[in-house]
């Protein structure tokens, strides 16, 4: 067995969009494609799964090309080595769930006896022996979800791919079912795509990230060091931290013609700097000594935010700033009000944004 | 309540169901069971019953494919093979049953060939029954049936092929039970159109009893020597008929 079960560069021209996202992912790995919505994410999925064919690039799956336009190679749906899982499940109505998970070892040549023993055996794995004869529409969403991911792996894939596996679920069930699709995610010995949009999903499932953005790849890595280090504001955004990009000069980077950020980290050249939210403080009046960063800034907007208030603040750098509501209420904040912002240089991360 | 509505509305419902209740008033009850069993009307009945089911047996075996092809591929044409397939639909009855004639009568331009390799002759036999039937009751099947494709999530089919299911498989496994509703639907439709058929039957079939007399032409007949024959008749087909509707009522009669 390779290191690179998938290997694949997914090219999609659709009008004016273009996909274009180099894809490896070794057995047993989970990727996930995470980006926001309109980034390419289903698209590039359905590609793999031969539902959409390939402009260019290629699909590699186990050394065999499941799609390469290039030489006119291609593999249909039916017969790759595939379960996908999709956003709404798409579970046969007229069958049972057993029926369901049967569904695919059938269709693999698996005598009915069999495969129904196979289903059995998938739904007893997810806990659902006893709703085996239910119909998807008395499911719950959750039970759903778990016949869906059942249907998938009952066929033993070499490739699989999750559409926005929680997407669909209430809050409460999302939490259970997202421990216990890790659980089997990870015992899955094939490679594993995800797709979704939400990255606290990305960060519970996957063990790399691959970020999509307008159909490109914009940062690739581990969970810890895509938070840790984002290179885009939608990434940025996804860990709730502040991100900028200036030109660094030992300690300090400007981030715009008016303001330079004094770093705790020494570089030179492009670089980012990040900071979370909680560091910024806000003061009625311009705070005096400390090695601090201070601007004047104008408050946009006010929200709670977990325990806190977070507040939007327009000056020299848009930035967010999450204050406790005892502070809130001290400073008065409501939009278009003056307040100074403070950013200690010790709680800022600053990281080159080459490379 | 405008009266410049409220009466014509009332006037229409009663053009409507006056006929049908002169029917059941002028219905001899008292000798409808023998009436119902005379030789001549059960025949009439029972090659009305065989040639409907065998006509829907065809629309299923032609139109269901023709509604999936309608509903799934997309090609070049498919706005005027979908217009072409409705023609039978607003076309007059024995207008088909001419133009059954010039292509499958016995000097018609698929009639001569068949006639003189195979021996075969469709005008004027039970056959040319079911064809005329199917003729006229086809676009009613392959209406329901595309409407219930389309309406159906292909998605399921792509789900089916990312299982291992071939398209024909699919077909079988997954689309055809996602419209089976639909389907029965349109086979009913189809079925109570081929048994009330008339004017491409008589044109194409002809009127002989016992293999091309089908209860509509029994009636017409009828209706010049025996009346209450006629009638008693006639009140099967609109039993049949209202016994349909009902059947349908949920799925026709629900936009109230």
């Amino acid at each position: 067995m390779s290191d690179r079960l998938l290997d694949a560069r997914l090219v999609v021209d659709r009008g004016v969009f273009r996909l274009d996202v180099p894809l490896r992912v070794a057995p047993g790995e989970v990727v996930a494609l995470l980006g926001p919505n309109g980034a390419g994410k289903t698209t590039a999925l359905r590609a793999l799964a031969g539902l959409h064919p390939l402009t260019d690039g290629h699909v590699t799956l186990d050394d065999v090309d499941l799609d390469r336009p290039a030489t006119g190679g291609w593999v249909p749906t039916e017969r790759r080595s595939i379960g996908v899982v999709f956003q709404d499940y798409l579970l046969f109505p007229h069958l049972s769930a057993l029926d369901n998970v049967a569904f695919g070892p059938r269709r693999h040549g698996v005598e009915r006896r069999a495969a129904r023993a196979t289903a059995r055996e998938w739904l007893g794995r997810v806990g659902l022996d006893a709703q085996a004869q239910r119909k998807p529409r008395q499911l719950s969403g959750g039970q759903a979800q778990r016949v869906a991911l059942a249907r998938a792996l009952a066929v033993a894939p070499s490739l699989l791919l999750l559409d926005e596996p929680l997407a669909a679920l209430d809050a409460r069930t999302r939490l259970d079912t997202r421990a216990e699709l890790h659980r089997h995610l990870s015992a899955h010995a094939g490679a594993t795509v995800l797709v979704t949009h939400d990255p606290l999903d990305a960060l519970a499932l996957a063990d790399r990230l691959v970020i999509v953005e307008g159909g490109r790849v914009v940062q690739e890595g581990d969970g810890p060091s895509v938070t840790a280090r984002p290179r885009t504001d939608y990434v940025a955004r996804l860990v709730g931290l502040n991100l900028y990009r200036g030109r660094a000069d030992g300690h300090g980077v400007r981030v715009s013609p008016e303001l330079t950020l004094t770093v705790a980290d020494r570089l030179d050249g492009e670089a980012f700097v990040a900071f979370r939210p909680a560091a910024v403080a806000l003061h009625p009046a311009r705070p005096e000594g400390s090695p601090r960063n201070t601007w004047a800034g104008t408050v946009t907007g006010v929200q709670r935010h977990g325990d806190n208030v977070r507040v939007q603040l327009d000056g020299p750098i848009g930035v967010a700033a999450d204050v406790t509501p005892a502070a809130a209420a001290q400073l008065r904040l409501i939009p278009g009000q003056r307040v100074w912002v403070a950013v200690k240089a010790t709680e800022t991360h600053a990281y080159p944004a080459t490379g | 309540m405008p009266a410049a509505l409220v009466i014509p509305a009332g006037l229409g419902l009663l053009f409507l169901v006056l006929p049908l209740a002169g029917l059941l008033i002028r219905t001899p009850w008292t000798t409808l069971p023998e009436r119902l069993t005379e030789p001549g009307a059960l025949t009439a009945l029972r090659l009305s019953v065989q040639t409907a089911t065998l006509a829907t047996a065809l629309c299923l075996l032609l139109g269901v494919p023709l509604a999936w092809v309608l509903a799934r591929i997309e090609f070049p044409g498919r706005r005027l093979v979908r217009a072409l397939v409705t023609v039978p639909l607003v076309l007059p009855p024995v207008v088909g049953g001419v133009a059954l004639l010039l292509v499958f009568g016995r000097r018609g331009l698929l009639g001569g060939w068949l006639d003189s390799t195979f021996g075969i002759t469709l005008p004027f036999t039970t056959t040319g029954v079911v064809l005329a039937e199917a003729f006229v009751a086809m676009p009613f099947l392959v209406i329901a049936v595309e409407g219930a494709l389309r309406a159906a999530d292909h998605r399921f089919e792509e789900a089916a092929a990312t299982l291992g299911a071939s398209r024909w498989t699919t077909f079988t496994h997954v689309t055809l039970p996602l419209v089976a509703p639909g389907l029965a639907a349109g086979a009913v439709l189809c079925w109570a159109r081929a048994l009330g058929e008339f004017g491409a039957t008589i044109t194409f079939a002809g009127n002989y009893p016992g293999r091309t007399q089908t209860m509509p032409l029994a009636v017409y007949l009828a209706l010049e020597t025996d009346l209450e024959s006629a009638i008693v008749l006639s009140l099967v087909l609109l039993v049949v008929s209202v016994g349909i509707l009902v059947a349908l009522r949920d799925r026709w009669m629900t936009t109230a």
